[in-house]
């Protein structure tokens, strides 16, 4: 069986930025370790979805999974107690593909930031472009840090960090990395995708949207990419993402 | 123990918990989570005759004990149903039934004279999808055309015929006399209720159908009423559906005049809930020493 939905004892939960909560679950018998850049459906007291999050962290038995409240479900996760289980199908998706003796900048936006800890901690000395709204919003810099990345802060208001866009940089240093691994906004990953395009660099994207069933069943949460023979069709976030070919995404 | 078999237009259920047509795909991904012999039956994600591509994102929100979809039949079509999925589900163990859905009355007959010839144990005639342009639900919602649809694609279908029903109608009582009268083995139901939710910001509707089906709890009292007005109207068994998600909603629906049940939501929350409520059913069963599913079917005694 390659699901699995488990109780997982939540042994963290702090307020890490404005909004934006950071927790540690525990489990001893995780099917499978996760990969960067997959992601777990969590189950919300009271609710009929389940909430998908990406994962920021992974160890044998824990996962670290940092998330902003954004409405009713993520507000009650937020509130829960150290101590308490929660109900997560994990891990799930597939995942971002990095290779040994590449670089890679990985570039996060806003909540998108956090699946790059870990990928960050898959590969050799990345550059990792972060960016937020504002100095409220930054989270995870001391993380990127510990874990040997060269690390850029961007603001889109200046307040901290570089004054500017993640692309902004990226396209100063595109002659320094080998390829593209980015999480966050839709016109974000538009504007990294054409970057990419414009110096050749092979690029991912992890993508959202609304989701159902976690596994590929339900077919909600549905994206256009664009096939070998030229056609379009709508792929499933869940089930063939949440990474995708940023080649392949219509944005 | 309890039996909890159930018999349907003579086809033999292991249990009555089916899994309903769209929350599970064509059974392979949760085929990942347990054996789908634990279901008594799948009816598998809606066919059309060609393949379809289904609506833009966003295509589900939540709301209040519930979601509403439009998915709009996002499939592969019939003829790989036949090819690439069929001969795999049928080595699961489970009663298979295909769910069918049409652009036109011609779609339904080919539909049913193609899985006529294959190994496919039941046909599911969906004649009540709210979330698609042409054909859909605008066949299931007069007499007129439930009865005309049905006697068209029964003289095709060689398949025990279940004919899905919508709750979007004035009067369900005279629509599921129409499907008995030409025709159909069962009914099932009920499909979905079309539902509506707007972002109070943007004032666009969280659904880029910006209509969608509503399903889940939300609608389970809604399904029991209607399952119970259908049940006092048609000798044919009923397969109820809508918001069933514990072993005591599974109950009540049968209790209501139901002889099998489906279920669909409920493995968004919780994968594993057709396990659940089937070791409550039995329990119940046991407790209450009654012998069969069929002695709780319709056994409501109304005021």
């Amino acid at each position: 069986m390659k699901y699995d939905s488990q109780s997982f004892k939540l042994i963290k939960n702090d307020e890490i930025a404005k909004g934006i909560f950071d927790w540690t679950v525990k489990n001893s018998n995780l099917s499978s370790v996760a990969k960067a850049g997959q992601f777990v459906h969590i189950a919300v007291p009271g609710k009929t979805l389940r909430r998908p999050i990406s994962i920021c962290d992974a160890d044998k038995d824990t996962l670290r999974l940092v998330f902003q409240v954004k409405g009713e479900g993520t507000q009650i996760m937020s509130q829960q107690k150290i101590g308490t289980y929660i109900d997560i199908i994990a891990p799930l998706g597939n995942g971002f593909k990095t290779e040994k003796g590449k670089r890679y900048c990985l570039i996060g936006g806003g909540i998108g930031v956090p699946p790059m800890l870990y990928t960050a901690k898959q590969t050799d000395n990345p550059l990792v472009i972060t960016g937020f709204r504002n100095k409220e919003l930054v989270i995870l810099q001391e993380d990127f840090k510990k874990c040997g990345a060269e690390l850029v802060l961007t603001t889109d208001d200046g307040t901290a960090g570089i004054h500017g866009f993640v692309t902004d940089v990226l396209k100063e240093k595109i002659n320094e990395i080998d390829e593209i691994c980015a999480c966050g906004p839709i016109p974000m990953l538009k504007a990294i995708a054409q970057v990419a395009k414009e110096f050749n660099k092979p690029c991912q994207v992890s993508l959202e949207e609304r989701m159902g069933c976690g596994v590929g069943a339900c077919l909600v949460c549905a994206c256009k990419v664009k096939q070998e023979n030229g056609e379009e069709e709508y792929l499933h976030v869940c089930k063939n993402g949440p990474v995708f070919n940023a080649e392949e995404v219509v944005f | 123990m309890a039996d909890l078999k159930v018999k349907i237009a003579g086809i033999e259920f292991s249990n009555p918990l089916i899994a309903a047509s769209g929350t599970f795909g064509f059974g392979r991904e949760y085929s990942e989570f347990y054996p789908l012999s634990v279901l008594g039956g799948i009816s598998c994600k809606g066919i059309t005759l060609k393949k379809r591509d289904g609506n833009p994102p966003p295509r589900i929100a939540e709301t209040p004990s519930g979601i509403l979809n439009a998915v709009g039949l996002q499939n592969p079509g019939v003829d790989h149903f036949i090819e690439k999925d069929l001969d795999w589900l049928k080595e699961q163990n489970t009663v298979v039934i295909a769910n069918i859905a049409g652009n036109t009355e011609e779609d339904y007959c080919k539909m049913a004279e193609k899985l006529s010839d294959s190994n496919v144990d039941m046909i599911e005639m969906n004649i009540s999808c709210p979330n698609v342009k042409s054909g859909g639900v605008q066949f299931g919602t007069s007499c007129e055309s439930v009865g005309g649809i049905t006697k068209a694609v029964r003289k095709y279908c060689k398949k025990p015929l279940i004919v899905k029903l919508s709750p979007n109608v004035s009067n369900i009582a005279d629509i599921a006399r129409s499907a008995e009268s030409e025709g159909a083995d069962a009914i099932s139901m009920i499909n979905t209720l079309t539902g509506m939710r707007i972002d109070i910001n943007s004032r666009r509707p969280i659904i880029k159908n910006n209509t969608g089906g509503l399903s889940g709890p939300a609608v389970f009292p809604v399904a029991v009423r209607m399952v119970w007005q259908a049940y006092n109207a048609v000798k044919i068994p009923i397969i109820g559906m809508g918001g069933i998600s514990t072993w005591q909603d599974a109950v009540e629906m049968l209790i209501a005049g139901a002889s099998a049940l489906q279920i669909g939501t409920v493995f968004f929350s919780d994968p594993y809930a057709p396990i659940k409520i089937c070791e409550g059913l039995e329990k119940f069963m046991y407790e209450n020493n009654i012998k069969s599913i069929a002695e709780l079917t319709g056994s409501i005694k109304p005021w």
